[in-house]
């Protein structure tokens, strides 16, 4: 079994949902992101999404944007990111982790060097953006050859005739981006969620991990009740942004993470 | 022969380029815009209705106009400038504009939104927005608002709301990437008229169609005017619409020479340029897989050009394919040459030329000279100068402070 598969089925055995949490990868230099990232699983962290950073991020907000300029500032780049994962991996042996961005710092990588360096370096999946099932071709086959899950978003606009093709492939979890927008931007209703959540458990028996617009461990609570993930991203890297020392943004994610893992694991209690 | 004018492939691929690479909650939108396009496509009344538009709003057919003291001047090749500079709004844009403006309303879409460089789309779809009655919004980066206020004000004035992008560099790249954020957020009511042949299929060959009415226009007053075809084509190439245009109506006449002319901005060598197919590698950006200027970790490069409208790291996926294959020859003009073409034409036609047609007039100086009187060579004029008198007067500015 995958680390994947292996983490979700503890979850299910325990009766609740993950806390999926994203950073960008160097943000906002190379030692704090690597000192977060190591510290994110003992913080709650049952998932890891770790943002490969990108010049042109068309499908983030502000906050993501941000922590990319930042990232991409402090000279990272997808040899540093993949080394990051490697010494994360060093002490960490069952927190999947899962790599998240854009395609070009991929393709110019190359794609067989790339899934070979990921797989490599324990990287247990990819979400990339901007490619739709429709290029499977180009990176999610070779990925799976090499036994990286390949995870896809869903949206509100996926509708029941897409969704065959969306999840045709799929593996690991399946990402629910429950607004119709870019990252860090307004939150669904818990009606949507739901919804959207049965609907998508007729077409696939995957966890569905549901993210955009989950600030709090409330609203988290509420969103662990009817899915199989919660994933919180802008509001962590906003405790990056506001911190004034590397220190103050490690604590920062690291306390927001603990908190949000609260709210999580009481959720269904 | 196999015909090069059948492309793209059902995926939306010139060779290896194109293709559709985009966040999934654009995805069954721009499925539903590549069918209703191939609806539109063969519907009489949708040709009726663009034709109409293209005769009496926009001005065409633009006039084939044999530049006879260029020609005198350059002291070879016989010189035709297409006058696309003649058309409602200045320039090329309108075509395309006016042609996707026709598919939104078929859509049943309400609001309207764009990205502009030049500012020449902007002010193209603004009008076209305007004449229909769509809610207009015109994503704009601040280094080029700065550099074509009277084209934001135009803008403005036909009803548009002009968004100004900070993001990475103030221009075009920065502005498209935020029309893409704003259409993912109001994907329901929301059509996205991208300004140039690039963007997910079926954006460039539907551009490039709109734009082909350049090139067949072109064929038959050539044909009526000298009796047979041109010997070569020069046109700009930002993005590549223009050049799009006038080219692909004679892809498969072999003895007809194509030239497109990228920016070189202040050479090449300097890294400071817009050259993506003379300067740049394969990758993917903004919905398709084209020739990009990215470092040596992928990341985007920031363009450099004189002109805004040019002034874009990437470049459209059929100009990557034909450069792939050697049908297009593609080279490059630094802006001081662009420049001194500027004012040639201005001197000797009384044409003010935009300062991105004037990279295919300089190129065209360059070969005239060495072809023989008989040759006929077709310049795109793709748009009016008027919208670059504040570049122009500031580039002699700082020029007279180094002296």
């Amino acid at each position: 079994m995958s680390r994947l598969q292996t983490r979700f089925a503890e979850l299910k055995q325990q009766n609740r949902a993950a806390l999926v949490t994203f950073v960008t990868g160097g943000d906002p230099d190379y030692e704090t992101s690597l000192q977060i990232l190591k510290g994110l699983p003992q913080a709650g962290a049952d998932v890891i999404e770790l943002g490969m950073p990108f010049t042109d991020p068309m499908a983030d907000g502000p906050s993501i944007q941000l922590a990319n300029i930042r990232a991409l500032g402090a000279k990272q780049t997808l040899a540093k990111t993949l080394q990051m994962v490697r010494e994360f991996r060093q002490g960490e042996q069952n927190t999947p982790l899962v790599l998240m961005g854009y395609f070009n710092p991929i393709h110019y990588y190359g794609v067989d060097k790339f899934v070979a360096d990921a797989k490599e370096a324990g990287v247990d999946g990819l979400i990339v953006v901007d490619l739709p099932p429709e290029h499977n071709a180009d990176l999610c086959f070779p990925a799976q050859a090499a036994g990286i899950d390949f995870i896809r978003l869903t949206t509100p606009t996926t509708d029941d005739k897409r969704l065959p093709t969306v999840l045709n492939g799929s593996s690991g979890f399946v990402y629910y981006v429950s607004v119709a927008g870019v990252t860090g931007a307004g939150a669904a209703t818990l009606e949507h969620v739901e919804e959207a959540h049965a609907r998508l458990r007729r077409h696939t028996d995957l966890p569905v991990c549901i993210g955009f617009g989950i600030r709090t461990p409330e609203h988290a609570a509420d969103v662990a009740r009817r899915a199989e993930g919660v994933v919180v991203g802008s509001a962590l890297v906003d405790q990056i942004a506001k911190a004034s020392t590397p220190q103050q943004a490690v604590e920062g994610v690291l306390n927001l993470c603990a908190q949000l893992a609260e709210g999580v694991r009481g959720a269904r209690r | 022969m196999t015909s090069l004018r059948t492309g793209p492939d059902a995926t939306g691929l010139f060779g290896h380029f194109g293709g559709q690479y985009v966040a999934e909650t654009l995805m069954p939108l721009i499925h539903d815009l590549a069918a209703e396009y191939e609806k539109a496509k063969a519907d009489p009344e949708f040709a009726r209705e663009l034709a109409y538009f293209q005769r009496d709003y926009v001005g065409r057919p633009s006039p084939l106009y044999f530049a006879e003291r260029l020609t005198e001047h350059c002291g070879g090749a016989k010189i035709y400038l297409k006058r696309e500079e003649l058309n409602h709004t200045g320039a090329h844009k309108i075509n395309n504009c006016i042609g996707q403006i026709l598919l939104a309303k078929r859509m049943g879409k309400k609001r309207i939104i764009a990205e502009t460089g030049a500012g020449m789309h902007g002010v193209a779809t603004a009008t076209v927005a305007a004449r229909f009655g769509m809610e207009c919004v015109i994503f704009m980066g601040t280094t080029d608002i700065d550099r074509q206020q009277a084209n934001v004000f135009r803008m403005k004035l036909l009803g548009a709301t002009v968004i100004p992008v900070t993001a990475g560099t103030g221009t075009l790249k920065d502005a498209m990437n935020e029309a893409l954020r704003d259409w993912v957020t109001n994907v329901h009511n929301t059509f996205y008229l991208i300004g140039t042949v690039a963007g997910p299929h079926p954006y460039p060959a539907m551009v490039r169609d709109f734009q082909a009415v350049i090139g067949k226009e072109t064929r038959d007053q050539l044909q009526e005017k000298e009796g047979r075809l041109p010997d070569s084509l020069v046109a700009c190439i930002g993005g590549g619409s223009n050049a799009m245009g006038l080219f692909h109506p004679f892809l498969d006449d072999k003895d007809v020479q194509i030239v497109g002319v990228e920016a070189a901005g202040h050479g090449i060598e300097t890294g400071k340029h817009a050259a993506s197919l003379n300067g740049g590698v394969p990758g993917v950006l903004h919905g398709n897989r084209t020739f990009l200027l990215q470092d040596d970790d992928g990341q985007i490069i920031d363009a450099h050009s004189i002109s805004a409208g040019l002034d874009y790291p990437g470049i459209g996926p059929e100009h990557a394919w034909l450069h792939d294959i050697g049908r297009v020859e593609y080279t490059s003009i630094t802006d001081d040459e662009a420049l001194a073409a500027f004012h040639q034409c201005c001197r000797l036609e009384g044409i003010i030329p935009a300062l991105e047609s004037s990279h295919a007039l300089a190129e065209a100086f360059k070969r005239a000279p060495k072809l023989p009187k008989d040759h006929l060579m077709v310049i795109n004029l793709s748009g009016r100068g008027d919208k670059d008198m504040q570049t122009v007067m500031h580039h002699y500015d700082e020029q007279e402070e180094h002296i």
